[in-house]
């Protein structure tokens, strides 16, 4: 029952070419715009030299996941809620948790699919490398990732008053953070207090989990356990909150 | 098993200061049509949202299918169906796919094509729900509100919004609903809708019940007759028995419960004065007058 969601959440998906849009080709974009422009350039960050492209294929798929997942839960499962499609669906025999599954489930997979094509492109066009040794971290990184902003995601929604509000409120909340977190730009000594707000939300230690797993240099499983643990505290808090106020009523 | 589909007694429920349903007895007998008539605002849609148990009540006993709907349980879910005052469907799915996912929810759907027959949208099947009127939308919304095959169907003003073909349609489908046994409990603001559809009619205003009864019970409970005819003149001019007429567009129109004697008067009253009762027509009173002498000026 929770898989079949799955599905009908994946049909609706493709078929809306806005959400389409925003959540998969944007970080394509990105992608292929970021390298071209400052993919040549070397970096150093956190006192470690690297490529630019070696630093944007980590940034964008940090992006990517957190697009697919915070940004496409904020958004649609706000407009899904106004439009009382929550509401009907509760008035069903579908367990509650079964429908959220579903949504989660799809943007976690979407996720991956866009991961994937990420590292793929990276890989043929800007002869990034294909993480090998550091192939646990980084799946440990990416589902700990995508499963923390789709519940932060959905936790947002209820600070939502409206869909007419979503789209500003989800970006507005993401955008300046990833900014900030050494996923669009590299942060060469920025102002320490902008630092501080970087570390104190998960997405730079995110961006940073897969900088690590990315980095050629990187010996070992590629796991970075102080800013996974970050991550979780945030999953977990973003757990609580959306279990506590999650709503199915559209807002009047 | 109650011979009950739905049992409420003395229920209440206030948001904030603002009372929406002030102490309401309902029963609505299995197999029956049941309808809920009164103008926006007077506390049908928190009613039924009470009784499909997406609100709470603060007071009273309600049962609906034996089950108190408060509790939210699965099983009760699978027993009912609703459709809610607005039409929201997910709108990237074709019509055969949406009520298909729906279907999915229940132990013991009904078949697909029965479902798309029976809401006349074999046409549309594989039409994207965005793409379909909103009449088709809405009766997509009872297609899905059938698919478990429920023992009682929830329809909150399932026509508002329709032009009256697709009304006589809606209704069409709705007795089709009763031949198949079940129980459909709707509201609605039109009286005609209830006067054709519902074996019983419940009016509410304001939180109350005012009045219940077959829609002949209530006609008869307000036994009034209505006389009109031409005239030009003031209503001082008239005799006793129809003093308390109304003037409008040059027809005086007097509402009575005493036609005999009012007739009398009035022929008498005509003939003194060499006149005919030009256009003279005596009629009983409709539903509708029924309806709007006890919502009173709220229904309009």
């Amino acid at each position: 029952m929770a898989l079949r969601q799955v599905g009908y959440e994946n049909r609706s998906f493709w078929r809306n070419p806005a959400a389409a849009f925003f959540t998969f080709l944007l970080p394509l974009i990105f992608l292929v715009l970021f390298n071209s422009l400052f993919g040549d350039s070397k970096l150093t960050i956190d006192g470690r030299e690297l490529d630019g492209s070696t630093f944007y294929v980590p940034g964008i798929v940090a992006l990517a996941v957190v697009s697919a997942c915070y940004t496409n839960m904020g958004m649609m499962v706000t407009i899904a809620r106004d439009n009382g499609i929550l509401k009907r669906v509760r008035g069903t025999p579908l367990p509650p948790w079964a429908y959220i599954f579903g949504r989660l489930a799809h943007a976690m997979l979407l996720s991956l699919l866009l991961v994937v094509i990420i590292v793929g492109v990276g890989a043929a066009a800007y002869g990034t490398d294909v993480p090998t040794n550091t192939l646990p971290g980084l799946a440990v990184t990416l589902l700990l990732g995508a499963a923390t902003f789709c519940v932060l995601g959905l936790a947002l929604t209820a600070v939502i008053p409206s869909a007419d509000a979503a789209p500003a409120i989800t970006n507005a909340t993401i955008l300046p953070l990833l900014f900030i977190s050494n996923v669009f730009i590299p942060l060469q000594d920025p102002p320490e207090w902008l630092a501080t707000v970087g570390d104190v939300f998960p997405v730079k230690h995110f961006a940073a989990a897969l900088q690590t797993a990315f980095h050629p240099d990187t010996t070992g499983a590629g796991f970075e356990w102080g800013d996974l643990a970050v991550i979780a505290a945030w999953g977990i808090v973003g757990t609580v909150l959306a279990v506590r106020f999650f709503s199915w009523e559209p807002r009047r | 098993m109650s011979e009950l589909a739905v049992e409420v007694r003395g229920l209440r429920k206030a948001y904030g200061p603002v009372v929406a349903v002030d102490g309401i007895d309902l029963s609505v007998r299995r197999g029956e049509i049941f309808a809920l008539i009164g103008p926006n605002g007077a506390g049908k849609t928190t009613t039924l949202e009470i009784l499909e148990g997406h609100r709470r009540a603060d007071a009273g006993h309600v049962r609906v299918l034996d089950v108190d709907p408060a509790r939210n349980d699965i099983a009760f879910k699978a027993r009912i169906g609703i459709v809610l005052q607005s039409t929201s469907i997910q709108p990237y799915l074709t019509v055969e796919e949406t009520v298909e996912q729906f279907r999915g929810y229940y132990p013991a759907p009904r078949p697909l094509d029965e479902l798309i027959d029976i809401v006349g949208l074999d046409a549309s099947r594989t039409k994207l729900v965005r793409r379909l009127s909103g009449g088709q939308q809405r009766r997509l919304d009872v297609a899905i509100g059938l698919a478990g095959d429920p023992e009682l169907l929830f329809l909150d003003e399932p026509t508002t919004g329709f032009d009256p073909a697709a009304r006589r349609g809606a209704w069409e489908m709705i007795r089709g609903l009763k031949a198949l046994g079940k129980t459909v409990l709707l509201t609605t603001h039109y009286m005609d809708e209830a006067q054709a559809l519902a074996d019983t009619v419940s009016i509410i205003r304001g939180g109350l019940i005012v009045a219940e009864g077959t829609p002949d019970e209530l006609r008869a409970s307000q036994a009034e007759t209505v006389i009109s005819f031409r005239f030009a003149g003031s209503s001082a001019d008239l005799p006793p028995a129809a003093s308390a007429a109304t003037i409008e567009n040059g027809r005086a129109v007097i509402h009575t419960t005493d036609p005999t004697t009012a007739l009398q008067e009035l022929t008498g009253w005509a003939k003194g004065r060499g006149e005919a009762l030009e256009g003279l027509s005596v009629t009983p009173a409709s539903l509708e007058d029924v309806y709007l002498g006890l919502t009173g000026d709220e229904a309009q």
